[in-house]
């Protein structure tokens, strides 16, 4: 690892500020970033610390009945405080990783990186929130631009991410062995305007929405409606699986996650 | 009454408080004054023609003290190959050099081309960092048949070809072997993958070099299971450092699994730095170095044929391997596939025909050598898979075919066709134990609750021999081996009767720390806590081999009893003139000396105080002092083994198997502590499931390490793994050690990938998928994809 300042801002405006200099960075949990580093792959002059920012700390419900996580809470956090009144996104933070990671890692930081087997990708996008930055709102639909890549600028924050809450929801995870990531993972949420199904783990563009799905079971909530399996073109493939096994995964998870949301 | 000390008694491991509570002394824990460190500037390409190494910019950074290239070694010897092979037709084996650091070509990912020793580590990367080396990459050598064809590139350009050697045993049976084959009932024949596994121990490997200028001794303090053997090996074949002016170190080890037995060019490194700038220089191997230079394991491709009569009857079996032996030859990788695998093929059966063939080949990947059971994990893998294989052809029950193949209890000694002599065994005993614990008939109804669950229960399971207590040093040393494979101890005892034992096996991890005292507390009949064993330190313990082969108890443990038996018999001297007796009638028990129908007595404490103030003492008769070494050369092999059944579930929607039961029935002759024992064979559980399940060292087809992390290679966690049932009271006890024991460190690891990928063959079976034969790690994906295709 090379040298950086760290930067422990108390606000957002200030954290605006100190991103603006030369080769900044902002700093979640450190949970990918750091170990990129270590390993020179990254070397930031400087890292802004997100964690002091008390404004982007937490997890409420607003008078709208939207979920609000504040874009540093971490996964452990939103893994209790999300239980009672969003418990399949609870489950799934509390599916990531290891404790050290949850106690670590943040909502911003897994969103911002956008690692196309991460799991709040699915939860976002599946759950149609909508992230919010220091500047804007952008929605998950248009956040989510392929592997690592996301709609935030350049110092952009993510401040907190607004989550509308399904009348049920899922996630299933089958889990990569070696990482643990999601080898393929589907986040089912349904809502009183349709069924939204988001895939993470199994696609080279990235998070994506099953759409044959979600008309499917816009139609008919129940694991039966669910769609022959997707087609694997364009699925990834590594030493973990195949395009077909993952094509397999997205028909079985989502089914699987269907059931489970009841 | 299970006894709570002495022999057999499951007393606490000493060592852990020390392992437990971060006061552990490892290697990198040891910092000396004027310290330097060390970084390796590594080739990032497989193979390559090395034009020249560009140091100019790298010399001028902050830090700098100096860089090494392979010219620095130009007249320095190259890592030795432990164990000449000779093959088929009588040649031995080609033996590439195997420079410290490269010269002229870089052979895989990893190989070290230069190194810096800066001040701090940071200033050492930096500056390797900015070496410039100037490669030609190569096409790769990767695949090892595409590496055996004509015309493929070589990676050593001396060398004639790619093949190391092509071996083959027993030689004379070849024809008969055939002539067997073409005229059985029936052969059943299965080609398989032994995956290649990173050890990756816990602790990655550490090298701190040491020159004392005012006498010219040099000290190296490392990570390994065996300080002499580097000492010899560094010494007398890279350095030319004699061992009196050569000190090797090896302080607490965090596991080895056999990846700590070699000598590593990074050990030679420091050593040879230290001296060179007068300053101690160290180096600490990072996780990602540890996967592309640590030894790697197994890596064979294997077809095996075995031939059955109408009844079952084994009649022959072959098998044709090509075993990897990656870039160069590590400390004893040429030993692996052939003698430490070809003699374990006729397993406990009585098979009267074998033939082995083995090609061992050069690859531009990672050397690969001895892992947690060497060559013994292949042999049992490949024998146990097409047993089953065969029992489903000829719808044999899979027990009953292994059953009538046993060797019986009668039968032994036993010698086999390849070569070796089985003292003693009872493999019905193991498996009748086996299958009680495992509760073999209430199956159906779990695999109905299975069922019911939506899952495919399957079963699977395997018996399984190996070699341990490595070596008899005459046979090797007819079979290759560079070394022999004694153990040693030298046992003192203290003026106050508190005894250390200097012993030459070294503890990673295994317990000897309080397995060994509990020994010694048996033989004399003192507290545990009067011994200490002291290891690892070539200054202070007598010319050792080191741990593994599960060696430690059968060699070195011996080598222990042998000396303390020759301190008992001077101290019974020392007694029988205290007590004005004759030494024939002094015996000895719960630590006093007594003269049989009197009532005479003296401790052993008093014995052994007057052996260092001999005031009243035969001086005439003996010397004073009480301190005996011995050496132990085991006269044979000891032959652990077992029966293990392992019970999975697979969900036929995604191809995850979870092994819902475990049962390990092994026979390790007499154990000395049983709870160290047990988890012996759980880690060895959890190694060998690994590689069933999830690891697998993977390169692509430029030589690029796929699996270089652990975020792609899978390590086994607790949750992988059930609680396991494992049983050890089948006992027949090794009939030439002193303690009858057989060793238990490999077992696991060798016993289990078998039993894991039986049951899963036999889940898909019963869920009406025709699946022969998966290869491992059995990842979701591939079950899936086998089911499926
Ligand atoms: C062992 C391990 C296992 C893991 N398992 C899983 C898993 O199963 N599923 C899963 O989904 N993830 C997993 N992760 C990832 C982890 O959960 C984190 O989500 C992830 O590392 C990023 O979050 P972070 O807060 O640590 O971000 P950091 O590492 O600090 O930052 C990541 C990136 O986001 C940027 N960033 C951070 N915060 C913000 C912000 N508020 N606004 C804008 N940009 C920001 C940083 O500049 C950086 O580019 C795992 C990680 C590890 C180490």
């Amino acid at each position: 690892m090379h040298n950086f300042e760290l930067v422990t801002p108390n606000s957002v405006a200030d954290a605006v500020s100190a991103l603006s200099g030369e080769d900044a960075q902002p700093l979640g949990g450190g949970q990918t970033l750091i170990p990129t580093m270590k390993q020179r792959l990254a070397a930031p002059a400087t890292l802004v610390s997100m964690g002091g920012i008390a404004e982007m700390v937490g997890v409420c419900v607003d008078d709208d009945g939207v979920m609000v996580i504040g874009g540093a809470t971490t996964h452990a956090q939103v893994a209790a405080d999300a239980s009672a009144s969003y418990p399949a996104l609870a489950a799934l933070a509390g599916q990531i990783g290891d404790p050290a990671v949850r106690n670590r890692g943040t909502i911003g930081g897994s969103l911002a990186n956008n690692d196309p087997a991460a799991c709040y990708p699915a939860g976002t996008l599946g759950s149609g929130a909508t992230i919010v930055t220091n500047a804007r709102e952008i929605a998950a639909d248009d956040f989510f631009q392929g592997l690592f890549e996301t709609a935030l600028d350049e110092g952009e924050i993510i401040t907190s991410v607004k989550f509308p809450i399904p009348e049920a929801a899922n996630y299933q995870k089958m889990l990569q062995p070696a990482s643990r990531f999601a080898l393929t993972g589907v986040f089912v949420a349904s809502f009183a305007g349709g069924v939204r199904v988001a895939v993470t783990g199994a696609s080279n563009e990235g998070v994506h929405r099953w759409s044959a799905a979600e008309a499917a079971l816009s139609a008919n909530f129940s694991a039966d409606a669910v769609p022959e399996a997707p087609s694997a073109d364009d699925l990834i493939s590594d030493l973990h699986g195949t395009p077909e096994y993952r094509a397999n995964l997205v028909k079985v998870l989502t089914g699987r996650a269907v059931a489970a949301a009841g | 009454m299970p006894k709570d000390s002495g022999i057999g008694a499951s007393s606490k491991r000493r060592e852990d408080i020390r392992f437990l509570t971060g006061t552990g002394n490892y290697t990198d824990d040891i910092n000396l004054n004027g310290q330097a460190y060390v970084a390796f500037l590594r080739s990032d390409v497989a193979h390559g023609t090395l034009n020249g190494v560009d140091s100019s910019a790298a010399a001028g950074m902050p830090g700098v003290v100096r860089i090494f290239t392979g010219a620095d070694f130009e007249g320095v010897g190259g890592l030795p190959c432990g164990w000449q092979v000779t093959d088929r037709h009588g040649q031995p084996m080609q033996e590439p050099a195997h420079p410290v650091l490269a010269q002229g070509k870089v052979r895989h990912v990893g190989d070290p081309i230069a190194a810096v020793v800066a001040e701090t580590a940071a200033q050492a990367r930096d500056a390797a960092d900015a070496i410039n080396a100037d490669i030609t990459e190569l096409p790769a050598v990767v695949d090892m048949s595409a590496a055996l064809a004509e015309g493929s590139p070589k990676v050593h350009d001396d060398l004639t070809s790619n093949l190391c050697y092509d071996w083959g045993f027993v030689e004379e049976n070849k024809d008969a072997v055939a002539a067997a084959i073409d005229g059985a009932h029936h052969v059943t024949t299965l080609e398989l993958v032994n995956n290649r596994l990173v050890a990756n121990p816990m602790e990655p490997r550490v090298a701190v070099g040491d020159y004392a200028a005012h006498n010219g001794e040099s000290t190296l303090y490392t990570t390994s299971q065996n300080p002499h053997v580097i000492r010899l090996l560094m010494g007398a074949f890279v350095l030319g450092i004699p061992e009196h002016k050569l000190r090797v170190v090896a302080p607490d080890v965090g596991g080895g699994f056999g990846s700590k037995i070699f000598h590593y060019a990074e050990e030679a490194f420091c050593t040879f730095a230290a001296k060179a700038i007068k300053r101690p220089v160290k180096w600490t191997s990072t996780r990602s170095e540890a996967f592309i230079t640590d030894a790697h394991g197994r890596d064979h491709v294997t077809k095996i044929e075995l031939a059955l009569d109408a009844e079952g009857k084994f009649l022959a079996l072959r098998t044709d391997t090509l075993a990897n032996m990656g870039a160069y030859l590590s400390t004893f990788s040429t030993s692996v596939p052939t003698w430490l695998h070809g003699t374990l093929m006729a397993g406990n059966y009585t098979t009267p025909l074998i033939y082995v063939n083995v090609k061992a080949v050069f690859t531009n990947t990672v050397p690969v050598d001895a892992y947690r059971g060497a060559g013994r994990p292949e042999a049992t893998f490949q024998l146990e898979r097409v047993i089953d294989k065969a029992a489903r052809e000829m719808g044999i029950d899979p027990v009953e075919l292994r059953r009538r193949n046993f060797i019986q209890p009668d039968q032994f000694p036993y010698a086999t066709p390849v070569a070796v002599e089985y003292d003693t065994g009872n493999y019905d005993a193991t498996m009748d134990k086996a299958l009680a614990l495992a509760d073999w008939d209430g199956f159906e109804a779990r695999a109905a609750e299975s069922a019911a669950n939506g899952k495919w229960r399957g079963r699977g399971v395997n018996s399984y021999i190996e070699a341990c207590g490595i070596a008899p040093s005459a046979l090797v040393g007819q079979l290759g081996a560079r070394a022999g494979l004694y153990e040693s101890a030298t046992v003192r005892v203290n003026a106050t009767g508190g005894l250390v034992v200097m012993t030459g096996s070294h503890s990673h991890g295994q317990g000897h720390e309080t397995a060994f005292p509990q020994v010694i507390a048996e033989m004399i009949g003192i507290d545990e806590s009067m011994v200490e064993i002291v290891h690892g330190d070539t200054a202070n313990t007598p010319m050792g081999m080191g741990t593994y082969g599960s060696r430690s108890i059968a060699v070195g443990g011996s080598a222990m009893v042998r000396a303390a038996e020759k301190i008992i018999n001077k101290a019974k001297k020392i007694a029988a003139h205290l007590m004005e007796a004759s030494d024939a009638d002094v015996e000895l028990a719960n630590g006093e000396f007594t003269v049989a129908g009197t009532d005479k007595s003296v401790a052993w404490g008093d014995v052994c105080l007057a052996a260092y103030v001999p005031h009243n003492y035969p001086l005439e008769d003996i010397e004073p002092g009480l301190e005996e070494t011995a050496f132990y050369d085991p006269a044979n092999f000891t032959y652990p083994a077992g029966a293990y059944i392992c019970e999975v579930e697979v969900d036929p929607g995604t191809g995850q198997v979870s092994i819902e039961r475990f049962t390990a029935a092994d026979d390790f002759g007499n154990v000395i502590n049983p709870m160290i024992v047990e988890g012996q064979v759980h880690g060895g559980l959890g190694q060998g499931i690994g590689q069933a399940l999830l690891e697998n060292c993977v390169y692509d087809e430029n030589g690029q390490l796929v699996s270089g992390s652990f975020m792609d290679y899978a390590m086994p966690r607790a949750d992988d793994l059930p609680n396991f049932t494992v049983d050890h009271s089948c006992q027949t006890p090794c009939t030439h050690n002193p303690l009858g024991v057989k060793g238990c460190g490999e077992a696991g690891a060798i016993g289990s990938p078998p039993a894991v990928v039986n049951a899963v063959v036999d889940a898909l079976q019963r869920g009406g998928k025709d699946v022969t034969h998966i290869d491992m790690p059995l990842s979701p994906s591939r079950v899936w994809s086998a089911m499926n295709s």
